[in-house]
Parts: structure tokens; sequence; C-alpha cells
């Protein structure tokens, strides 16, 4: 960091070199773990959503169990229940998967994939489902079969459809993750709560920890408005 | 059938603080939602400008970290309160900023501003002509937004309040963090303490599906009743 900084936070009680510090590992920490769930979550969600518009019920039928639950319970006892219980499970405190599961970081990232990919499965079947008839019809004219009609005109067609419903899981994601600083991870949040107990001063940490938030929230808000931009270009009225 | 190792009553009165939490802040929520939107729609520049600041600030915070600024902030800024009326006027004035108040004025402020959004589409959604017929009548604005406006924009505000409501009460779950024995906490001291964690969080999971299920199928019946008089067009 540069020197006059330096200086400037020494006369600084709360807002030192460590304490900044403190909340950039925070910051890391967060954006790793959005970001990955979010990743894994949209690569489980995408087959999950196709499978689920399948007619056959043994295979839908799971998948809809799965989202009811995971959309009908609290964030925070998924966690819970994950963070506490794989501890319980018989036997894995001799196997290599106990050496993983033992950092919080883990199981945190477990319950959030599947909480991401459950509302993301459907937000992505309810793209699916809406793609108008007469593209799919005419996919089958041109003697496209199933899986070139999903890859070539559903999916991208559902893609479109899907992006401003997701953005917001995403910003919903990114919020929720909050709740990681709960089971001991030094995330943003958890490093506001650990600088608001060292030096008992709620204000300084939480509101600055909001405004992190804030502009992250912001950043995303841009990002998926270029994204939406650039895939409904199509949509765009034509300029006089 | 179920042996809850005698926390059982402890899980059932906290069930009971979820559910007054939750319909505590649905009304908040829903009273800030209506000031919010009307401020929106009311034309003047400073109410608009502070509702959407209200808005913005609100969708860009965790909900968790805004319950922490409430709860260990509300009760310095009491006691800064009580300190500043106590040296200069003399009053004694004290308050204790509970888990549970803080809960309330949270979720009830951030739902507040995601009613404010359905309010303001619903209100739009009222066909300009009642809301000029009401004036060819002498109604005043006051008339016109209680007799004309809110029964007519409820029907359009009800999918948005329903989802609203749903996100709402999964949200009560964290107020077992700042301390408040709602059935989370209780059930998270009994998994710690019997190593069940199973046996505890489950029937809590059970208990809110069911308030979300149930929900779902009394605001569907709401939505059926408030289109009785509507040609659905398809």
């Amino acid at each position: 960091m540069p020197d006059f900084i330096v200086e400037w936070l020494d006369r600084n009680d709360i807002f030192t070199a460590m304490t900044l510090m403190e909340y950039w590992d925070g910051l890391v920490t967060t954006v790793h773990l959005v970001f990955l769930s979010l990743i894994i979550g949209l690569a489980v969600a995408v087959p999950l959503a196709i499978l689920r518009t399948v007619k056959n019920p043994l295979i839908s039928g799971p998948i809809w169990v799965y989202t009811y639950l995971f959309r009908g319970t609290p964030l925070l006892i998924q966690l819970y229940i994950i963070y506490y219980g794989v501890a319980q499970i018989p036997g894995i405190q001799e196997t290599f998967w106990w050496e993983i599961f033992r950092e919080p970081l883990y199981p945190a990232l477990l319950a959030f994939t599947l909480n991401t990919a459950a509302y993301t499965t459907e937000i992505i079947r309810g793209a699916i489902v809406s793609t108008p008839h007469g593209e799919i019809e005419a996919a089958k004219a041109y003697g496209m079969n199933w899986l070139l009609r999903m890859r070539r005109i559903i999916l991208p067609s559902a893609a479109r459809r899907a992006v401003q419903a997701y953005s917001n899981e995403v910003i919903f994601m990114l919020h929720a993750s909050a709740i990681a600083s709960v089971v001991t991870i030094v995330d943003l949040t958890g490093a506001a709560r650990n600088i608001y107990s060292r030096f008992y001063a709620p204000f300084d940490a939480f509101i600055f920890v909001a405004l992190c938030y804030m502009v992250l929230t912001f950043i995303l808000v841009f990002a998926f408005r270029k994204l939406e931009n650039h895939l409904l270009r199509h949509q765009r009225p034509v300029s006089s | 059938m179920f042996d809850l190792k005698g926390y059982g009553p402890a899980l059932a009165e906290g069930a009971v603080i979820t559910i007054e939490l939750a319909f505590l802040s649905l009304a908040l929520a829903l009273f800030l939602g209506l000031v919010g939107a009307s401020a929106k729609l009311s034309g003047s520049r400073v109410a608009s400008g502070i509702a959407t600041a209200y808005t913005t600030l609100i969708r860009g915070v965790p909900d968790l970290v805004m319950m922490l600024l409430f709860y260990y902030g509300g009760q310095v800024a009491v006691n800064m309160l009580s300190d500043y009326l106590w040296e200069t006027r003399e009053i004694d004035f004290f308050f204790q900023f509970d888990p549970f108040i803080s809960g309330v004025v949270t979720i009830g402020l951030i739902f507040g501003a995601y009613m404010t959004e359905t309010f303001r589409g619903a209100f739009l959604a009222v066909d300009v002509g009642q809301i000029e017929a009401a004036k060819a009548y002498g109604f005043t604005r006051w008339h016109t937004f209680r007799r004309v406006m809110v029964p007519q924009m409820l029907r359009h505000a009800l999918p948005g309040i329903g989802n609203n409501w749903q996100v709402l009460l999964k949200t009560t779950a964290l107020v077992s963090i700042i301390g408040l024995t709602d059935m989370v906490r209780v059930a998270e001291e009994a998994a710690k303490a019997e190593r069940m964690p199973f046996h505890f969080f489950i029937p809590v999971a059970a208990v809110y599906l069911i308030l979300t299920a149930g929900s779902e199928l009394f605001i569907k019946w709401l939505d059926r009743r408030a289109n009785v008089g509507v040609v659905q067009g398809n």
C-alpha cells in the first residue's frame, strides 16, 4: 500500500491497514464462495431443468420434489443440516471426505450450490416450457432430432427468457451468502462481525460492509444489463 | 411417534414466535410498501427521490447485514440518545432493543422495499379512467386513494404480495442468528446438545414447508376470489 494511505490509516482507530486486510480477505472468500456455487449450481441446473420438462413422471417427479424442498425451506436450515449433519454420517470421520468436510467452507459450498441449483432449475424450466411452439415445429420440420433441437433452438431461446430472472437469483445468492459467517467462515459479513466485536463499533463495522455488498450488487446489476442488451439485441426498437 | 427429547414445547413456542414475527413484519412491510409506492407515484420529486433511495439501498444490502446493523447498532443508538436526553434535558429515557423488535423492524423494512415495487406496478395497472371518474365525482385525493385506487390495485398486487410473503417467511430464520429463540434457534441448541442434527432440523424444515405450502394454497384461493369479476383473456 502507498505510504500516505498507511499514514492516514494509522491515525484511524478502526480502519487500520490490518482491518482493511481482514475485509479484503472476507471479500475474497465471499466472491469465491458465491462464484463457485453459482457456476456449479448452473451446471447442475441446466440438465435438471431439461429432465424436469420430460413427460415421464418417474424422471420429472424426483426433480420436482428436490426443487420444492429446497425452495420451501430457509437456506439457513439447509446449511445447518449439512454443516452439523456431515459429521454424524457413520464412518465418515475415517474417510478422506472428512478432511474436506471438516472445513466449514465445503458444507457451505454444498448448501449454497444445492439451493441455487433448485431455484435455477425452476427458472430454466419456466423458460423452456414457454418456448413458442412454432420454433419447435420449425425445428422438427427441418428434421432436427431432440438433442439438436434442444441445443440449437430451445436452449438459446430459453436463455434469453431466463436471463432476467437469473440475474435476480445471482443477487439473491450474493446476499444469502452472508449467512456463511454463521458457521465460522470469515466472509465479508464474518469480517464485519469480528471487527464489531473487537471495537464494539456497530456502525463502522456494518455500514462499511453494507457498502461493499452494495458495490458488488451494482457491479452484478450492471454486468447483467450488458448481457441482457447483448442477448436481446434483436428485440431492440429500430433507432431513427 | 417422534421423540423430541423434551425439546418439543420449546420448539412449539419457537414456532409461534416465528409466525408472530412473520405476521408483524408483513404488516409493517405492507404499510411501508403502500407509503413507498404512493411516494414514488406522488409526482413530488423529494418524496419519490426518498422512496427510490430507500428501495435501492435495501436491495443492495444482504438481509443479515441489515439485521446485525439494526440489532447491534440500534442499542448503541438508543444508548446515545438516552445519554443525550439525560445530560441536556434530564429526561430519563431508556429502551431495550431486543432481538424480536430488531427482527420485525429489519424484515419489515426489507420487504417494505419489495412491496413498494409490487404496489407501484399495481397502482399503475389501475385504469386512468377510474381516477378521472373519481375526480369528476369530486372525490378528494385521499378518498380516491382509499375508495378507488386501493381496492382495484389489490387484485394486481396479490401475486407479488404472495411471492414476497414466501420469501419473508424463510427470511425469519435469520433472527435466530441475533439470538431470538425462534424454532431455528431451539433446534440448533438441541442439535448441538444431543448431537442429533437431522432429528431436530428436519422437523423445523417440515414446519417451514407446511407454512410455505399452506400459504401458496391460500394465496391461490385469494387470487381466484379477487379475480372473480374478471374475464380471463387468453
